[in-house]
């Protein structure tokens, strides 16, 4: 599996941090095999509910740290579903919510060290994405009936250009959970990769420094994007919604 | 054996990439829809209506408060003009007594004063009586000694003198 180059005798496996493997015991991972996913998923849904549900649990007019964190997660999410899919979205919340925070918590639990992403694998995000895509096209045919199709038909351009525009619209709109869910992964993937590979050149005493020093920075790059990530899959996610809840035209 | 169906798995594809190794989607994408629904009803059975709660009553709260702090304000503005109004009131009647106080005291002094004025007017009167008295009774004496002085200074100087020439003499001479 050793992939990248190999410096001066040292070995440096990037991607070997992504490996499926069984928790207990070799064998093949079967579907319903308890694997390092299946821990890391476990993890994560822990780490929600130690902050949402513990970190609420005395119900404080005047908020503790993590139930303000929390009522801030609440309120971020909130408002962006509001904002952006309008009042009629609200009741989609829960759902976007909880995307939202598998994947923050996802992606910062991977930034722990000898952890595994749960979120840098596409079969995770394309799934994700799927679900978004498959729940907003069956909502918005089940709010519109055939005027969901009226989307691709865009109405305030020229009739000659509307057909052309419609196959574009039309390209574009299955586009979506590709670039939805690689987006995801590939950014998660890629940084974590690169810090392995940085990572192995701090064995090299001569570049050790500088390498310690890159996978710092890269490590606070990377606290970036774990959040934004969750961020923009989250708000395309509403961008999606909104199509389907608040009429076929925009 | 699972390292080498990894290997196998992972010789297929080039770049050797586990995210690729399809052999592996089941497990991932089954608990990950596991985990989802976890964390979905998490959410919905606990977190998320016991936030939504929370922050409803601390609005409420918040904005009782605030109704609150704004009746206390009208109360404490209406407090003000009272005090105020007290205080004016107050002033009034402390200037009215002054006044009344001062009238008083002018009366009496007046009236003090024009008593004192008729006693020393009395007083005057009778000094000036008992100088008067004093004067002739001193011009008496004064001429008693002078006729007796003068007798005495004639009788001195070898003369006889009756006491009336003496006397007119004195007294002509006092008139001088």
């Amino acid at each position: 599996m050793a992939t990248e180059a190999e410096t001066g005798g040292f070995a440096i496996h990037p991607m070997d941090q992504f490996i499926v493997k069984p928790l207990f015991g070799d064998g093949p991972v079967q579907w319903y095999t308890v694997t390092n996913v299946t821990l890391w998923l476990a993890l994560t849904v822990l780490a929600i509910a130690a902050l949402l549900v513990l970190g609420t649990s005395r119900r404080a007019i005047v908020p503790s740290r993590s139930q303000s964190v929390a009522e801030l997660l609440y309120g971020f999410v909130y408002n962006m579903v509001e904002e952006v899919t309008g009042h009629d979205g609200v009741k989609y919340f829960p759902y976007v919510m909880t995307l939202f925070l598998f994947i923050l918590f996802a992606n910062l639990l991977g930034l722990l060290p000898m952890s595994f992403t749960t979120t840098s694998h596409v079969a995770v995000t394309v799934t994700l994405a799927l679900l978004v895509f498959v729940g907003v096209t069956v909502l918005g045919f089940i709010k519109n009936g055939v005027g969901f199709l009226g989307m691709f038909w865009v109405t305030s351009a020229p009739l000659a250009l509307r057909p052309v525009l419609a196959v574009i619209e039309v390209i574009s709109y299955f586009v979506r959970p590709v670039s939805h869910s690689i987006r995801l992964a590939g950014n998660l993937m890629a940084g974590h990769a690169v810090i392995k590979v940085f990572a192995g050149f701090a064995s090299m005493a001569i570049l050790s420094p500088v390498a310690i020093g890159a996978v710092t920075a890269i490590y606070g790059l990377e606290l970036l994007v774990a959040v934004v990530q969750a961020y923009v899959f989250t708000i395309l996610t509403c961008v999606y919604l909104r199509d389907a809840v608040g009429g076929a035209h925009h | 054996m699972a390292t080498e169906t990894q290997e196998v798995a992972g010789g297929a594809e080039s770049a050797g990439m586990p995210q690729l190794d399809i052999t592996t989607f089941p497990n991932q994408i089954f608990w990950l829809l596991v985990t989802l629904v976890v964390i979905y009803l998490i959410l919905t059975r606990v977190a998320l209506p016991r936030i939504g709660a929370v922050l409803a009553e601390r609005k409420g709260t918040i904005t009782n408060d605030l109704a609150a702090a704004e009746e206390l304000k009208q109360k404490a503005v209406q407090a003000e003009k009272a005090y105020n109004d007290a205080l004016a009131r107050a002033r009034a009647e402390a200037a009215k007594i002054v006044a009344e106080a001062k009238a008083a005291i002018q009366a009496n002094l007046d009236v003090e004063i024009a008593k004192a004025d008729a006693e020393i007017g009395a007083k005057a009167a009778e000094s000036e009586r008992l100088i008067g008295e004093i004067r002739a009774t001193a011009l008496e004496n004064v001429t008693l000694v002078a006729n007796e002085a003068a007798a005495d200074i004639v009788a001195a100087f070898g003369g006889h003198a009756d006491t009336a020439t003496v006397t007119d003499a004195v007294s002509a001479r006092l008139k001088g």
